[in-house]
């Protein structure tokens, strides 16, 4: 079926909705306005205001009231709007999302989901087009998970849900006017990591909004005879390190795509744990593909300048291949 | 706005007496084993203020949620969490209330519904909001307390959460210990207006300050603002006005108030101006006083050798807990 | 690897006895440090080195008297520091190379496997036969045929996983691309062992020859009448080579076989062949193989012998054309002159590329090993 990301996402809110009276939505604008991203657009005359319901600007509050219910016994559903905003609720979900349930003991766990939109690349200038993704995916106590196809944008959902651990989404927002062929919800996993393109030669670890300049480029990269393999993270943390090694020692060589900046990035993380467990595997430096180190600026060629493109990449790639341009 | 006292029973005022001296005399005794090193971390003491707790736990039901601080020793105990729990965690063993990993700062509770021991001013907030929001979405008719100090009035959390409550009715009760200093930080010097249940009024929630030195006084505020929520199905804010007697944590030379402030807030310390008055009346006599005493020895005496005799937990456990093992 | 030699340190110094080393392997040194003390005519000597870099080995000990220009020590020099990536460095070891003279393709000229397995020749796996890898059988689990062949994988056999895929790659390649057939015939090595006793009996240990050598040499000249035995067949065509580099299997310690080649062995003495074959067997085991041992041989002998086995079914090393197997020196009895006899017999068997040969001249091949063999004087 010929679908949107967007209505991948807000088809799977409407399902949890219907299947389950303990969820509810909650955030800015997701009600009368339908949703800063037109995600929950008329779900509020179908599931009422008690169930879509909006928020005042309140980030902390509104996330911690998420947090609240969820100990309450209900099964919310907070969307932040964008990742840039929950810096006002990063103490809620870092400081008692996170920790509650190891602070008491095991005694209380915090059955929340949040959603974010997260990435740049719309001209939206330096506060509004941040990565934050490894901000969270720090943190013991949260799962951090990015859809990055229609099926897993259709499905994790549903299976954060049904996590018993708070579960922070991240949707980039370069996919939800994305159309595609939707093909099985089942397929969807918030714990494995997918090849998304099998290849021998080199390894491309990516997730969320740049799967598909990742796969782009492994194709233009066919062209130079190099067989790349695509590695979608789909869960940020915990990590799927047996997928990831899996993969490298096969290719024995690895490049993370990460929209993040470089330095502490996820990518660091992830390069980390490579030449941790396989470093006898390896046949070229590690390499990555990460935002530059500026706030975003807001002209596009300079935007473009400083995010990972199809080009950087398969730049990338030829260069960890010795087929130096 | 306090009821006279003249109207509290024997069995009502043994009561009070009997929590705060418990809450008192436990205490104390923490501050003891702070200094064996028993009690590690930061402590930080409710001695002074134990006529708050003692005047509002005993109008919950036992359905009602509580939300506390790092200050929560006191509404632990007297919502009826074990002294010897308590006290375990205090030492960090596994037979403590949270299993030993919160300590002082971070008890918990699932069967008396206290939900910490929240250590970030103000933090414990939205959660209240939240549990009164679950509670009116599923047409529950119990209530969420939460217990914040003076100084959370300044965050931004405590704005939104007000806000929050108002807008969507939900049924909860805000307690605010105004204890006259975060931390070390004077009323006077952090907030431009220093009434601050007038901040409370403004968002359209019923408000009223009390003496929160006088368990009486506290205890039919409470009562009152309770009903009040049970009834309307809206929140309260309550803010008691209070004075700790010890510093703020531990280690605190307490260079930011005058030794006599300290002593004339001592002057009206709520266990003892309960026993004058109690005494003055012939309610009760030393016997009285002894007897809890003694008794409260003894429970602490207990306590302190469950917490002894505790169990570190092993260290190969050490990531437990961190997620939903189940899941 | 960089040399440090003998200086000469004046026109009429001719040689030295070295004295005293102040370095040894491991050993970081910067240019202008002293790290040898020589005696010669005029005393004893400080010799500096004029590069900077690590000791790698010692070669030549104190209190031996060496000429001007001989290797002293060897060491890596920080200038030619090679790039290697770590999957090729525990490539090459696993394979028994020395990267040293490979080159690298790799990001920042790094050698990296595909440049190993290349060095390591034709025989060795590309990385897709190497992730193809499944169990099959082979020269290795058909020398034992009383055992139970173990189920082969990865983790079993590690560290020698490496090795293991390449054999596998190569030996599966092998069984799925040449049409082998199978010839043998039993050789009476009495000739042979009477000559080896009398000629080592007149030398001593270190000069003695075993048995092996001689049928090197027999297989090598035997290949002057049949060389269709030897060379290569690539691209669907047969490449016959004069020279025989012979292939030896040489097993190792820790599991796994490599096949480094003597060269010329056609043209070598009996003492030559001695002398470079135990060299060959130490380095083998040493894992310090030179990339070119690995990659040209024209054909291969195994000898399992010193296992008991009687025959050998040789699996063909490709692309190569043929391989010769031997087992062990067993007493059989013989007819000779018409009369039963105890004799040493040894059951030389041949794998031969049906695309380059076919029975008839395999046959010779064999016939021509054993006509040779009965007179080791010529070898």
């Amino acid at each position: 079926m010929t679908t949107t990301y967007r209505e991948a996402m807000r088809a799977a809110l409407r399902q949890a909705l219907q299947e389950d009276e303990r969820v509810f939505l909650m955030g800015e604008d997701v009600g009368r306005y339908g949703g800063c991203y037109a995600i929950s657009q008329g779900l509020q005359q179908e599931f009422g205001e008690t169930r879509i319901r909006d928020t005042p600007l309140s980030e902390s509050a509104f996330v911690g009231a998420g947090i609240g219910a969820a100990l309450g016994g209900m099964r919310p559903i907070v969307e932040v709007m964008t990742v840039n905003f929950s810096l006002l609720c990063l103490d809620q979900i870092v400081n008692t999302a996170a920790t509650l349930r190891h602070m008491s003991g095991g005694q209380f766990s915090v059955p929340l989901v949040i959603r974010m939109t997260t990435g740049a690349g719309r001209q939206l200038a330096a506060q509004h087009s941040h990565s934050l993704e490894c901000w969270y995916a720090h943190v013991p106590g949260l799962r951090v998970i990015a859809p990055a196809t229609l099926e897993d944008m259709r499905g994790m959902l549903r299976l954060a849900l049904e996590d018993p651990d708070p579960v922070i989404i991240f949707e980039h927002n370069a996919l939800y006017n994305r159309e595609g062929e939707l093909t099985e919800v089942a397929v969807a996993d918030i714990r494995r990591a997918a090849i998304r393109r099998p290849g021998k030669d080199i390894t491309l670890i990516c997730y969320g909004g740049n799967l598909h300049k990742t796969l782009e480029a492994a194709t233009a990269s066919a062209e130079s005879g190099i067989d790349a393999e695509v590695l979608d993270l789909r869960s940020l943390r915990p990590l799927d390190d047996e997928t990831i090694l899996a993969s490298v020692r096969k290719t024995r060589r690895a490049i993370i795509v990460d929209e993040g900046w470089h330095s502490g990035s996820l990518a660091a993380e992830i390069g980390m744990r490579i030449a941790e467990q396989a470093f006898y595997d390896l046949d070229a430096p590690l390499a990555r593909v990460c935002t530059a180190e500026v706030p975003i600026p807001y002209p596009r060629h300079l935007e473009q300048a400083a995010l990972p493109q199809v080009e950087s990449i398969v730049g990338k790639v030829r260069e960890v291949m010795g087929q130096n341009v | 706005m306090s009821a006279p006292t003249s109207q509290v029973s024997r069995e009502q005022g043994l009561r009070w007496l009997k929590d705060m001296i418990r809450v008192r005399r436990m205490e104390e005794k923490c501050a003891e084993l702070y200094g064996q090193e028993k009690i590690r971390g930061f402590l930080h003491l409710y001695i002074g203020e134990e006529a708050v707790a003692a005047g509002s736990m005993p109008e919950l039901s036992a359905e009602d949620a509580v939300v506390a601080t790092y200050r929560e020793h006191g509404h632990a105990l007297l919502r009826g969490i074990s002294m010897n729990a308590i006290m375990a965690e205090m030492y960090g063993k596994r037979e403590g209330c949270s299993g030993g990993r919160g300590g002082s700062m971070h008890l918990f509770d699932a069967k008396t519904r206290f939900y910490g021991g929240n250590a970030i001013v103000s933090g414990g907030l939205p959660l209240a909001v939240g549990l009164a929001l679950a509670d009116k979405m599923q047409n529950r008719q119990r209530i969420s307390v939460c217990f914040f100090g003076e100084g959370a009035v300044a965050e931004g959390e405590f704005h939104e959460s007000l806000n929050l409550a108002a807008l969507w009715q939900l049924p909860v009760l805000f307690i605010c210990e105004n204890n006259l200093y975060a931390m070390g930080t004077a009323l006077a010097r952090s907030e431009s207006v220093t009434d601050i249940h007038r901040k409370a009024e403004s968002y359209g929630i019923y408000s009223s300050a009390a003496d929160g030195m006088d368990v009486v006084s506290v205890n039919t505020a409470v009562r009152a603002a309770v009903t009040r929520i049970r009834e309307d199905k809206k929140p309260a804010f309550l803010e008691m006005r209070t004075y700790r007697f010890r510093a703020h944590s531990m280690f605190d030379p307490e260079l930011y108030r005058d030794r006599e402030e300290v002593d004339q807030w001592k002057q009206l310390c709520p266990i003892a101006t309960l026993t004058a008055q109690m005494k003055a009346q012939q309610l009760i006599d030393d016997r009285d006083i002894d007897g809890i005493e003694k008794d409260t020895a003894a429970e602490i005496h207990s306590a302190v050798e469950f917490a002894e005799g505790g169990h570190w937990e092993p260290v190969e456990d050490l990531t437990r807990d961190v997620y939903t093992e189940s899941r | 690897m960089s040399e440090f030699r003998l200086p000469s340190l004046g026109a009429d110094m001719e040689d030295a006895t070295l004295r005293e080393w102040f370095v040894k392997p491991g050993d970081k040194f910067k240019k202008g440090d002293i790290v040898v003390a020589v005696e010669t005519n005029k005393g004893i000597i400080d010799v500096e080195i004029y590069d900077a870099g690590t000791i790698e080995k010692i070669l030549v000990e104190p209190d031996t008297r060496v000429p001007v220009g001989a290797v002293l020590a060897n060491y890596v020099s920080d200038s030619t520091r090679m790039r290697i990536s770590p999957a090729a460095r525990r490539r090459a070891r696993e394979l028994g190379i020395d990267p040293v003279n490979i080159r690298g393709t790799g990001a920042d000229g790094a050698i990296t496997v595909e440049d190993v397995l290349a060095a390591a020749g034709p025989a060795a796996p590309s990385a897709e036969a190497t992730q193809a890898y499944k169990p099959e059988s082979s020269q290795e689990t058909r020398r034992e045929p009383g055992r139970e062949a173990k189920p082969s994988s990865a983790t079993e056999l590690e560290p020698a996983a490496g090795m293991r895929q390449a054999i596998a790659a190569a030996m599966t390649r092998a069984n799925k691309e040449i049409p082998h057939y199978y010839l043998s015939t039993s050789i009476d090595m009495t000739a042979v062992l009477h000559w080896l006793e009398q000629h080592n009996a007149r030398r001593p240990l270190p000069e003695r020859l075993v048995y092996a050598v001689l049928l090197l040499k027999a297989v090598a000249l035997a290949l002057r009448k049949v060389p269709e035995m030897n060379g290569f067949f690539t691209n669907g065509e047969t490449q016959v080579h004069a020279a025989a580099h012979i292939a030896v299997a040489i097993s190792l310690r820790g599991g796994g076989l490599v096949v480094p080649a003597l060269r010329d062995v056609q043209m070598s003495s009996l003492d030559k062949l001695m002398t470079d074959f135990s060299d060959l067997v130490n380095r083998a085991r040493g894992g310090h193989l030179r990339a070119s041992e690995l990659q040209d041989a024209t054909i291969t002998v195994t000898s399992l012998g010193e296992q008991g086995v009687e025959t050998v079914f040789p699996i063909i090393y490709p692309p190569q054309l043929a391989i010769v197997g031997f087992g062990s020196i067993v007493e059989r009895v013989r007819a000779v002159d018409g009369e039963p006899r105890v004799r040493s017999t040894i059951n030389a068997s041949l794998a031969a590329d049906h695309r380059a040969s076919d029975g008839h001249r395999g046959g010779l091949f064999l016939a021509e090993i054993d006509r040779l063999l009965q007179e080791p004087e010529k070898l």
